[in-house]
């Protein structure tokens, strides 16, 4: 009963959602009397969504918890050896949850949007209940109509033997309740793999909000920015949960996939990666939109742009066309995934061409080298790396439709097409914040600039020292030593000027200088982040180096001027479930013994899956990453290892947590620039 | 007079940008077709590789296959992982008419008729690779048929819904 009470709340959901955008659109465009009601009626039911979704959640939560095996996704995802918190994330572990868990956290947003002030833009409420209205329904849709996809379909035994999925009880079949499930696959009960698709789907879902607002700027044919500055924060929160998912999800291949690596530019990290440059690339640009009033079109490409690399992030990861390490299975989902996007998307373009001329620009860029210049640059570059991750994944269908022959393209095309780009963006974050609005001259920019670029040369010079000979690892430490230099003198000089003038105390000066203008400063903070990650992929691309072997009781590895002694081995069976064989390994560098370390496998008897979990030693300066190949007996054998040594690799995760805080500041409410910008409204738009 | 030459300015003006921008989308294109070429594979079946043999020795492809899994051996002392794949077909609509991977991985398996490839790869065993695993491996053919893995990935259809299989690189 509980499964069908699950169901039909799924239901009301979807229909409420087909209301809620159907009244907005009468109402916006329609209706000849009472236009207001109808709206506002809409905007009841988008608040009402989320309640909804919400019981949806919690009866799925409820027959997770209570091995309710009967439903298949249930069983796929649960057993009776997980604990509780694991069974409750479980929820997003298989796609039938992760589509509930999508629209759950979609409707969320969407009451968030209907709960806002909406006296200053009265004419986009509409149109933005109906684009996100929509975007849900699709969603619900999908777990309601598709066959297979359902999140609350049970097994049933039909007489001729097979067992199908299906809501309803089929005519003549008999329940079919298994007495326990598979479990969650053991390589996703990491602590980065339960938090990181929520981040994700956050970051994912988050972006849906400025595309319902430029939608509906361009149904209403508002030509102005006001619809960039109502969803800055919305931008900016959902580019944090981006990043973090991204970030997490890093964390999780690096600790769990066990190869010494962070990232395998595999279709799905690509699929959630295009929306995150495309939308880093919008939130550029909007800048200059509103200091300048250029580039609107482009912000709206950008936008629609997104909102389709979204949905089709989602759909590449559930479609199975493409071969993965996350590899969700084939499915049904695939064409109306497929249908939804292109049918949105030919909507807004539609849409954009029709106001193309109320979207002109309001200026001219004047300077190559002047702010707006340089951010056009960045969207290019951020352009450039998208299309090469979109040629990447694609290739081998185009390929197969030209030539009829599938050619792939592997992880050295990647890093070979978009590591030039990824320099250059830093070049960029060197350069940038340096110019000028609108007119800069190279004069008045050399003499800004000639400092920081002399001291940066001092990481090359460092590295040169240590003995780095690669060119291609010194330009790299250049470009992060220059980002880092302007940086802090750009952050350094404006403070110490306050520090002059208000007789503040350097430290107060620079926290107030930050609190003053958060999107500035807030973005640095993100730069200094990009620049100690990038340190951490330069030690990894350049800088790692392995070994292995087989050790026998007492004998040693070295690596680099680190020494592994293996000490003994142990195999044995955990209460839940596991085999686990555990290595003692102690770790010496130029002699000194720094301690000991275990790595381990674990063979779940449950699902029959080994996991690999590396012995790690991590320093600012490097890690040590040891895993545990194969063994035999202590007393009979030898026992196998194999050795990372990756330099630097801590400050991707330090870099990373430095760019969420960068965010986080950037995105923090600011009472005092919403009152400035209430007192002093937006210039009028000048004809060119 | 004074128009033409403020029009001729504003032109100027855009065209320094439009020269500027077309440098970098010029390079981005560059870079993109020369990591093509240098980093392309072709991804075959067992069969299309064996009937293509010669003439692909030495070049980088990718081939799928059905891991066999009586075939595995595994030295740990050198590391070496040697295992046979069966032909599985390389067309989804194929799989899906046939009833879906798992049961595609086991007729190939069971069936000693599809064409088999011995594989070579070192490295640490992957923690999927087992009977009826679907392994996706990047390497060259040699000239004794034997095909060298630097790459492999390995899928288990049977046992998840949604598979995460093992990555390994070398």
């Amino acid at each position: 009963m509980i499964p069908i009470f699950g169901f039909g709340i799924l239901v009301i959901t979807f229909i409420v959602s087909l209301y809620g955008a159907g009244t907005a659109i009468y109402g916006g465009h329609f209706a000849k009397k009472n236009a207001l009601a109808w709206v506002e009626s809409g905007r009841s039911a988008m608040l009402l969504t989320f309640p909804l979704t919400s019981m949806a959640v919690l009866v799925m939560i409820y027959l997770l918890l209570t091995r309710h095996y009967e439903v298949q996704f249930v069983y796929s995802v649960t057993s009776d050896s997980m604990p509780a918190y694991l069974k409750v994330t479980a929820l997003w572990g298989g796609q039938a949850g992760s589509l509930l868990f999508w629209s759950w956290l979609m409707s969320g947003f969407a009451m968030a949007a209907a709960l806002r002030k909406w006296e200053r833009d009265r004419e986009l409420l509409p149109w933005v209940v109906a684009a996100l209205m929509v975007t849900l329904a699709f969603f619900i849709g999908l777990t309601v109509f598709v066959q297979g996809e359902g999140s609350f379909e049970r097994f049933w035994q039909v007489p001729s033997g097979d067992v199908l999925t299906a809501v309803f009880q089929p005519a003549g079949s008999l329940p079919l309740i298994p007495a326990n499930g598979e479990g969650l696959n053991p390589l996703l009960r990491h602590p980065g793999m339960i938090i990181h698709p929520p981040m994700l789907y956050l970051g994912f879902v988050g972006f849906i909000m400025p595309f319902a607002f430029g939608f509906a700027s361009l149904v209403t044919g508002r030509a102005d920015d006001r619809w960039i500055r109502v969803t800055r924060r919305w931008t900016l929160i959902a580019w944090l949960f981006l990043s973090l998912g991204l970030i997490l999800g890093m964390r999780w291949a690096y600790d769990v996939l066990g190869w010494g690596g962070y990232w395998g530019w595999d279709p799905v990290e690509i699929a959630a990666l295009i929306p995150w440059l495309s939308g880093t690339a919008f939130l550029h640009s909007v800048m200059i939109q509103e200091k300048r009033g250029l580039f609107k079109r482009w912000n709206m490409i950008l936008i629609i742009l997104t909102y389709c690399l979204v949905i089709y992030g989602t759909f590449l990861t559930r479609s199975g066309e493409f071969s993965s390490v996350h590899a969700f299975s084939e499915s049904g989902i695939g064409w109306p995934f497929l249908i939804f996007i292109s049918t949105t998307f030919l909507i807004s373009l539609g849409l954009l061409l029709y106001r193309w001329n109320d979207l002109r620009s309001e200026g001219q860029m004047t300077s190559l080298l002047s702010r707006e210049a340089l951010f056009l640059v960045n969207n290019l570059l951020f352009m450039g790396i998208l299309v090469v991750c979109f040629w990447g994944m694609t290739y081998p269908l185009v390929s197969e439709l030209f030539t009829g022959q599938k050619v792939t393209v592997g992880p050295p095309f990647y890093t070979g097409a978009t590591g030039p780009l990824f320099g250059a963006l830093l070049l960029l974050m060197g350069v940038a914040p340096l110019s000028a609005w609108g007119h800069s001259t190279l004069k008045t920019y050399g003499s800004a600039i000639w400092k920081p670029l002399v001291v940066s040369l001092a990481g090359p010079v460092l590295a040169l020292a240590v003995g780095v000979r690669q060119w291609a690892a010194l330009l790299a430490l250049w470009l992060a030593a220059f980002v880092l230099a302007v940086t802090l003198y750009e952050y350094g000089r404006a403070a110490l000027a306050r520090h002059h003038r208000s007789g503040e105390s350097l430290l107060v000066a620079t926290w107030r200088l930050a609190e003053r203008n958060r999107r500035r400063y807030g973005g640095y903070i993100i730069h200094l982040g990009v620049v100690m990650m990038g340190l951490g992929v330069i030690g990894m691309q350049f800088f790692q180096t392995q070994t292995q072997g087989t050790l026998k009781q007492g004998g040693a590895l070295s690596l680099d001027s680190y020494t592994i002694t293996f000490k003994d081995l142990a195999v044995f069976d955990t209460a839940d479930g596991r085999n686990v064989a555990r290595a003692v390994v102690n770790v010496s560098q130029y002699g000194q013994p720094l301690g000991d370390l275990y790595p381990r496998r674990d063979y779940y008897y449950e699902s029959q899956q080994p996991v690999t979990i590396a012995g790690l030693r991590s320093t600012l300066a490097g890690d040590l990453y040891i895993i545990l190949v194969d063994w035999q007996p202590i007393s009979s054998g030898g026992t196998t290892f194999k050795v990372f040594h990756n330099p630097l690799v801590s400050w991707l995760w330090i870099g990373g947590l430095v760019f969420i805080l960068g965010t986080a500041v950037a995105a923090w409410p600011d009472r005092e620039a919403e009152a400035v910008k209430q007192a002093a409204p937006a210039p009028a738009a000048v004809k060119v | 007079m004074q128009s033409f030459v403020a029009s001729r300015q504003v032109s100027l003006g855009r065209l320094k940008f439009i020269i500027g921008g077309l440098l970098i989308v010029a390079a981005i294109g560059y870079l993109i077709f020369s990591a093509t070429s240098a980093n392309s594979q072709y991804f075959l079946t067992v069969e299309e590789l064996k009937s293509r043999g010669q003439a692909l020795a030495g070049k980088n492809v990718r081939v799928s296959g059905a891991v066999i899994g009586n075939t595995i051996q595994y030295d740990p002392q050198s590391l070496t992982l040697m295992f046979s794949v069966a032909q599985v077909p390389g067309d989804n609509s194929v799989i899906d008419a046939q009833g879906g991977l798992a049961a595609v991985l086991h007729a190939a398996v069971i069936d000693p008729s599809k064409p088999r490839l011995k594989v070579v790869y070192h490295g640490p065993r992957p923690d999927l690779l087992k009977d009826e695993a679907q392994a996706i491996m990047t390497g060259q053919l040699g000239f004794d048929g034997v095909f060298q893995a630097n790459e492999l990935l390995l899928k288990c259809p049977t046992k998840y819904q949604e598979a995460v299989p093992n990555q390994v690189q070398k």
